[in-house]
């Protein structure tokens, strides 16, 4: 910032040596330990979860009564897959309607409501994740299963439909809608903000050409704002892959790798897992969860590194200019 | 290729506000016009309209007609869409697509209408326009480069190639100068030197030098006060109007007495 | 000039035919009507118990709606705009579908919350209870005190972070670290925090210990990325021009801070806060792992496991003992409670933004 010297320069010059100052140096001591103290705790987040979870890598797998006979790695896959699996059905879901309901607050609904609309959406975010957990277990499950019995007399020549149907509805799809509703404002939420920000002057352009509105959203809303959907798209998805209760009071788990969609042998995901077995872990079996939970962190990570990796690269073409 | 726009007691409103009132004008084909006046007199609203463009803006309608080549613009079941594929826009800040190469801008509005060209057909367009618009030898070799990539200058005359590939009537031009340097200027006033003998051409510029340089009929626009509409004050040939005006208004604006 | 893409003109070039307004009032109807006759006519034979699902029937009409309409739209209005209402209906089918869990949500949990919304699941734990009776008090004493716990750390921690970021750090290394860092930690997932806040209270207290003060810390780490980001977008909000009137009248920069910048940007900075205690207080996977679950009131945040409000709904939800109605009766009370708690955070922190942010131009 091209003020900041000349700000340094003022601040310095405001009688006296600023940096000196006792009142000063207590200030940005504090402010500065506290930056710091982000720092150390992040370092000690990882710290303690790599101490708390190595017992269980190093360990004999036989001792640890969680893997059943096998090793970590081959009782953490199934749960991995599990949670890709089901964050990226929820994605799959909540992203084209995410969009769309972006697009329809930002260019289709009146001016004077459209402020109205982002609040109801953004009321889906307050909700508290447990709340989530219990519509899905008690309505949503229940509702969803006529239509998997359905499915699996109908569709089951399909993988994902081989059924038998679950009695109870409560499966990895059920899950992966519940996770997918818990997603979706917050790619709305940013989706819809990248829209109103494209530039009124490229929209103009469009319409002078004579386009309708859905060919000025094509050409230009949707192109300008690539960045910023994709980066909405990976903070939902770091948002699904991380969330425990939805899953965990949704599904009726077995830990198997299966595509199928409506029976009730389905994986689980890391987070609902240690949710479910941690309260009675004891010993080795808990050093296990906590690696899990480190595994699941490492996942985390990557994709959010991804998402920032995506939008800085199409900084040129962003419309920026 | 252009045609002949009759405005016939036009009345402009945002909302309960008359930003523009009464404004009765013929222009001819393959001509130039220019609408001068203060800042806030409602030139810019005024060419707005002759391309439906002022609708961008909720509660803006007009009371009146613009005949184009005698249909009205605005008459029952008239698309603006149509409008404006035919009486085109260029902008005073120029707005190439940024996510588009220089060649997508120029065939952006062929492609809207005619999904299916084939890649010479579209090459051969894009030569043309760019030709037209004087821009074809400073860029042919970077037909795929970002088309935000290139000077002001340069940008404004790919919104102008832009605008011509789709062949419309009338091109009209919103202060098209009045975010470029000098040279770039005079540049896209060659251009429309050359432009007029194919398209019909209405100009809004505050520059009245432009104007005198550019136009062979200028109309001069003005407001009586903060809040009051704007009005149609005189309309003559170019010459006449910055040699020896009719209305003391119109002269005493000319000769920088106010605005 | 040869015109390679003119077509001969016709005599009015800007006239379409566009459909007339009736009539998609009269598709609608006809797509609902046509719909509801093709669940009726798909009942399967012999089945007395066939219901016709009104969800579907409404889905299903919507489809027949759009298809009907782009069909119409393209023989008399063309392609160009055939596509462009059938955008507009799917963009305004995406939106409504969004609301339907919503309202499903919200009517669900005020029908069957009301059941136990009583006095006594505001003042009684669930100490010796089996079955029906007892309450959530000793849950949300928990919640109090853990969320205030962790607000305790976390706002200040935040808050100077933040006044680091935007006031001192600008330029120096340290702050694309703590930038980067705070970036990640936005990311981490609830559950994760849990399992440090065990692993730490593990170390300094012994295997298996879940106390109310580790809960805090869990909520401590999710809470302070959130304060620290609407913070520092908050400080930057405030002009420098500001900043630089208050030095050229000879006050010092921590003073500055204090008695300028803090106050111009107080109203935003209190929503980021609301918001942020929104955000934590619903949280239950780091307090199951971290403070644990326990039937009885609590309150030393050092000593023995404590309950919270949503771990309440939690375990009331997933362990039905003998009665499971009495069960989920409390645990829809206590999902309602948590709502409305939410709600009139997040309403609360959006009408102190609108009340009390200064009047800036823009």
């Amino acid at each position: 910032m091209a003020d900041e010297p000349a700000e340094r320069a003022l601040a310095r010059t405001a009688g006296g040596r600023a940096s000196e100052r006792p009142g000063d140096r207590i200030f940005s001591g504090s402010a500065r330990s506290a930056g710091t103290f982000i720092l150390v705790m992040l370092a000690a987040v990882s710290a303690f979860l790599l101490v708390e979870g190595f017992p269980a890598l190093a360990a004999d797998p036989s001792e640890v009564g969680l893997f059943d006979g096998e090793n970590f790695w081959q009782w953490v896959f199934p749960l991995v897959f599990g949670t890709l699996w089901a964050a990226a059905l929820a994605l799959l879901m909540a992203f084209p309607l995410a969009i769309g309901i972006a697009l329809f607050i930002s260019h289709y609904a009146p001016r004077r409501i459209a402020t109205t609309l982002g609040y109801v959406v953004d009321l889906l975010a307050a909700v508290p994740s447990v709340v989530y957990g219990l519509w899905g277990g008690a309505v949503l499950a229940p509702a969803l299963q006529p239509s998997y019995t359905w499915l699996a007399e109908n569709l089951s020549f399909i993988p994902f439909f081989e059924g038998p149907a679950s009695g109870t509805g409560r499966t990895i799809l059920t899950a992966a809608v519940v996770l997918g509703v818990m997603v979706l404002p917050i790619i709305t939420a940013v989706s819809r903000e990248v829209f109103l920000q494209t530039p009124v002057l490229y929209e103009e352009a469009s319409l002078a050409l004579g386009s309708t509105r859905w060919e000025m959203i094509r050409t230009v809303v949707l192109p300008v704002g690539r960045g910023g959907i994709i980066s909405a798209a990976m903070l939902g998805l770091g948002r699904a892959l991380g969330e425990t209760l939805a899953v965990a009071m949704v599904l009726s788990a077995t830990g198997v790798i299966t595509v199928n969609l409506i029976s009730s042998v389905n994986p689980s995901t890391i987070a609902a897992n240690v949710a479910l077995s941690f309260p009675e872990a004891y010993g080795l079996n808990v050093n296990a969860l906590i690696a899990s939970g480190l595994i699941l962190f490492a996942i985390t990570l990557v994709v959010n590194s991804i998402a920032r990796w995506i939008v800085n690269r199409r900084a040129d073409f962003s419309g920026a200019n | 290729m252009s045609m002949r726009i009759e405005i016939k007691d036009l009345n402009v409103y945002y909302g309960k506000f008359r930003a523009v009132e009464g404004v009765t004008m013929d222009i001819a084909p393959r001509s130039v016009t220019a609408f001068i006046g203060p800042s806030g007199c409602g030139k810019s609203t005024l060419i707005r309209t002759l391309n439906r463009m002022h609708e961008v803006i909720p509660g803006a309608y007009v009371e009146g007609q613009v005949l184009v080549d005698g249909n009205d613009l605005y008459g029952d079941d008239v698309d603006p869409v149509l409008v404006r594929r035919q009486v085109g826009m260029v902008f005073q800040r120029p707005n190439p697509f940024p996510t588009m190469s220089i060649r997508d801008n120029v065939l952006a509005g062929v492609k809207l209408n005619n999904r299916r060209i084939s890649k010479s057909d579209a090459d051969d367009l894009v030569e043309k326009s760019l030709r037209g618009a004087n821009l074809w030898e400073e860029v042919k070799d970077r037909l795929d480069k970002p088309g935000s990539g290139i000077s002001g200058g340069q940008q404004q005359r790919l919104c102008i190639a832009r605008a011509i590939a789709v062949e419309p009537e009338v091109i009209l031009m919103d202060e098209p100068c009045s975010a470029l340097d000098p040279i770039s200027t005079l540049a896209i006033e060659d251009l429309i030197e050359e432009l007029k003998s194919d398209y019909t051409i209405v100009i809004v510029t505050h520059n009245m030098q432009q104007a005198s340089r550019v136009s062979d009929m200028t109309a001069f626009f003005n407001i009586a006060g903060t809040g009051m509409p704007g009005k149609l004050i005189e309309y003559d040939t170019t010459e006449k109007m910055f040699s020896n005006p009719s209305v003391k208004a119109t002269e005493d604006y000319v000769s920088g007495k106010f605005g | 000039m040869t015109n390679l893409y003119s077509a001969p003109r016709p005599v009015n070039t800007f006239k379409g035919v566009t459909l007339p307004t009736y009539f998609f009032s009269v598709t609608a109807v006809a797509a609902v009507i046509l719909s509801w006759l093709l669940f009726t006519v798909l009942r399967p034979t012999g089945d007395e118990e066939y219901e016709i699902n009104i969800a579907l029937v409404a889905m299903v009409g919507i489809i027949i709606f759009a298809l009907l309409v782009f069909v119409a739209s393209l023989r008399v209005e063309g392609r160009r705009k055939a596509i462009d209402r059938l955008a507009g209906i799917l963009v305004t089918t995406a939106f409504l579908i969004a609301l339907t869990p919503l309202v499903s949500l919200i009517l669900t949990v005020v029908t069957k919350g009301v059941i136990r919304f009583d006095a006594d699941f505001f003042t009684l734990s669930m100490r010796n209870v089996v079955g029906e009776g007892g309450g959530a008090a000793h849950a949300m004493v928990g919640t109090l005190i853990m969320t205030l716990a962790a607000s305790a750390v976390s706002v200040p921690i935040g808050l100077l972070t933040s006044i680091y970021l935007v006031e001192y750090g600008s330029g120096k290394r340290l702050t694309k670290w703590i930038t980067f860092f705070v970036d990640v930690m936005t990311g981490i997932p609830s559950i994760v925090a849990g399992l440090f806040a065990y692993s730490l209270f593990e170390i300094l207290l012994g295997p298996g210990t879940r106390v109310g003060i580790s809960g805090s810390a869990a909520l401590t780490v999710l809470m302070i990325p959130i304060v620290v980001r609407s913070s520092e977008e908050m400080l930057r909000l405030v002009p420098n021009e500001l900043r630089e009137a208050s030095y050229a009248l000879g006050v010092p920069k921590w003073l500055t801070i204090l008695k300028v910048v803090l106050p111009t940007s107080i109203a935003g900075i209190t929503t980021g806060i609301m918001l942020a205690i929104a955000r934590v207080i619903g949280e239950t996977a780091p307090l199951l792992i971290a403070a644990g679950f326990s039937n009885d009131f609590n309150f030393n945040l050092f000593q023995d496991r404590m309950q919270s409000l949503p771990n309440f709904v939690y375990y009331s939800y997933v362990a039905q003992g003998s009665n499971p109605e009495a069960y989920l009766d409390r645990a829809w009370a206590g999902a309602l409670t948590l709502i409305l708690i939410v709600m009139v955070l997040n309403l609360g922190a959006r009408l102190i933004a609108h009340i009390f942010a200064p009047k800036m131009s823009r």
